[in-house]
């Protein structure tokens, strides 16, 4: 029964490219988790000995580095308000558990915004200061500054009310079959996750330790970069980074990973 | 400017053995990576790390194309006495990057 | 369902698995051999050297994840005393473009001869660690790492 659910779910979202026009029928049970919350594994599962022993030691963990830059920018006056984060929020610990509850929906902006993208609008709207670009060095330490807050706290997004939508979107985009290789983020991360691909387990896709320290970057890279590689790896045109599209699916991967602990900054392979 | 992290204790007990460790962002380019047409990217690494405390080198690195990116060092030194210590990255071009950390041995 | 598509997402994934095993075999690099190491161990530590086995002990995973940043933890057996310490801590590689991957220099005031960082590794091979020691000897230890290859591209 469930694998039939599914198959017309992606009936129905591979038919339309238009994902954020693509809204569940009423009663749909959008919120449905794709692995039991007993079963769901951090990336961390995954890994070797040595780089979660990496990931757990802050003293060794490359991605603090990230997170130091982002304290120093923490306090930094910017903009035309001559405001530094520190001005409104204080310390960083101020925003402890505000990471598990991202992305959220603004009902002032009626966007979705994640983590980036709120961090993005204060610099906007509060600090009236120059933007900081996607995947640049200041808002990836930003972010995992932030998020680093969050370390151990249990994912624990809203998808109900004014999310609902961009949960479904975002959901949908997880059962589409994409690229030249037609392959969903599903097909390997819901129903293969365990196995073997070549020398590697294929991990259930879940976002809960970014942005992330990754040895094949060999740097830090925020969600969004790791869901383009994916896209890439099917032979699909990725979204872009911060896009709407990345957003929801963003939103989608946090609902199915909800209780999952935050590792910011994570470290994988 | 590459950015730093250093962790050592701000204070040790005189004789005590220090553990220090380090990072620094620098990609330390290889120079046998290509770019996307297929050009050649130069070589750009970090060649020396020295660390001096109260005014002597205690440890030194030499860094080939070997060493991964954002290059880490975990050593240790015997706390002697209260003093400056003094991180040094020497890249290939001679540009280097300095940082100091103050040990209180008490 | 119709008979004979039983399994829809095992097949998916597989024909994805074999277009994805094609790709990675670009960026082909120089490597070295164990000729080169040789020559380069030479050059360190003098002609003829030979570093006897033992008192150095390395710690390398036997499985890398990925040859970009491969863990190295190296301790030698020094009373590190201004009489009787560890002068210098060389590795080498078998098959990085360079042989030579990273020195160390330790003295006295070291306290422990212990070091660690992160180094590249192009494909599964042997890692030869010497120290040299105030004395002038030379003691070595070498450990086999077997690295393993991403499943998935990533060009992002």
């Amino acid at each position: 029964m469930a694998r039939r659910g599914r198959r017309a779910a992606l009936g129905a979202a591979g038919a339309s490219l238009m994902l954020l026009a693509a809204l569940p029928a009423a009663g749909q049970t959008a919120t449905e988790p794709g692995i039991a919350a007993g079963d769901r594994k951090s990336g961390r599962d995954f890994l070797a000995p040595e780089t979660r022993a990496q990931q757990d030691d802050l003293s060794i963990n490359p991605g603090m580095l990230w997170v130091e830059q982002g304290e120093k920018l923490w306090r930094e006056a910017a903009g035309a308000g001559a405001k530094a984060c520190a001005s409104c929020h204080g310390d960083p610990s101020a925003l402890k558990g505000v990471a598990a509850r991202y992305p959220a929906y603004d009902a002032r902006l009626q966007r979705l915004l994640n983590l980036e993208g709120r961090i993005q609008n204060c610099r906007l709207e509060h600090q009236r200061a120059a933007p900081l670009p996607y995947e640049s060095q200041a808002l990836l330490a930003l972010t995992a500054l932030v998020a680093h807050q969050s370390r151990g706290l249990p994912l624990n997004v809203a998808t109900k009310g004014p999310a609902r939508p961009f949960l479904a979107a975002g959901r949908a985009m997880f059962f589409t079959q994409q690229g030249q290789l037609s392959i969903s983020c599903a097909q390997c991360h819901d129903d293969n996750w365990g196995k073997r691909l070549r020398a590697e387990r294929i991990s259930q896709g879940q976002p809960n330790g970014f942005p992330t320290y990754r040895l094949e970057w060999q740097t830090t890279g925020s969600l969004h970069r790791r869901l383009r590689a994916c896209f890439q790896g099917v032979r699909a045109e990725p979204f872009a980074a911060g896009s709407p599209e990345l957003v929801a699916l963003e939103l989608y991967l946090a609902a199915r990973a909800r209780g999952l602990p935050i590792e910011t900054p994570a470290v994988r392979r | 400017m590459p950015a730093t992290r250093i962790v050592l204790p701000a204070r040790a007990r005189k004789g005590e053995v220090v553990e220090i460790k380090t990072i620094i962002t620098h990609p330390m380019e290889t120079g046998y990576r290509r770019d996307h047409v297929g050009l050649a990217i130069a070589r750009d690494i970090i060649t020396r790390f020295t660390c001096t405390y109260a005014g002597e080198e205690v440890f030194r690195m030499d860094l080939f194309t070997g060493v991964a990116a954002n290059p880490f060092v975990g050593f240790t030194t015997l706390a002697t006495e209260t003093g400056e210590v003094v991180f040094e990255w020497t890249d290939q071009h001679g540009t280097v990057t300095r940082e100091q950390r103050r040990l209180v041995v008490v | 369902m119709q008979p004979g598509d039983s399994n829809p997402s095992r097949r998916k994934v597989l024909a994805g698995a074999i277009g994805i095993v094609v790709l990675p075999l670009t960026g082909h690099q120089a490597h070295a051999t164990p000729e080169n190491m040789a020559e380069a161990m030479g050059e360190a530590l003098g002609a003829g050297a030979a570093p006897k086995s033992g008192r150095v002990k390395l710690v390398l995973p036997e499985l890398a994840e990925n040859g970009n940043s491969v863990p190295l933890r190296i301790s030698v057996e020094s009373p590190m005393t201004a009489a009787d310490h560890v002068d210098t801590i060389y590795v080498f590689s078998e098959r990085n473009p360079v042989s030579n991957v990273v020195r160390f220099h330790l003295g006295p005031r070291s306290g422990r001869a212990q070091v660690m960082t992160s180094i590249r590794l192009a494909g599964t091979q042997h890692i030869t660690v010497v120290a040299r020691m105030s004395d002038g000897s030379l003691w070595s230890s070498a450990a086999n790492v077997v690295v393993t290859q991403a499943a998935c591209i990533d060009d992002t």
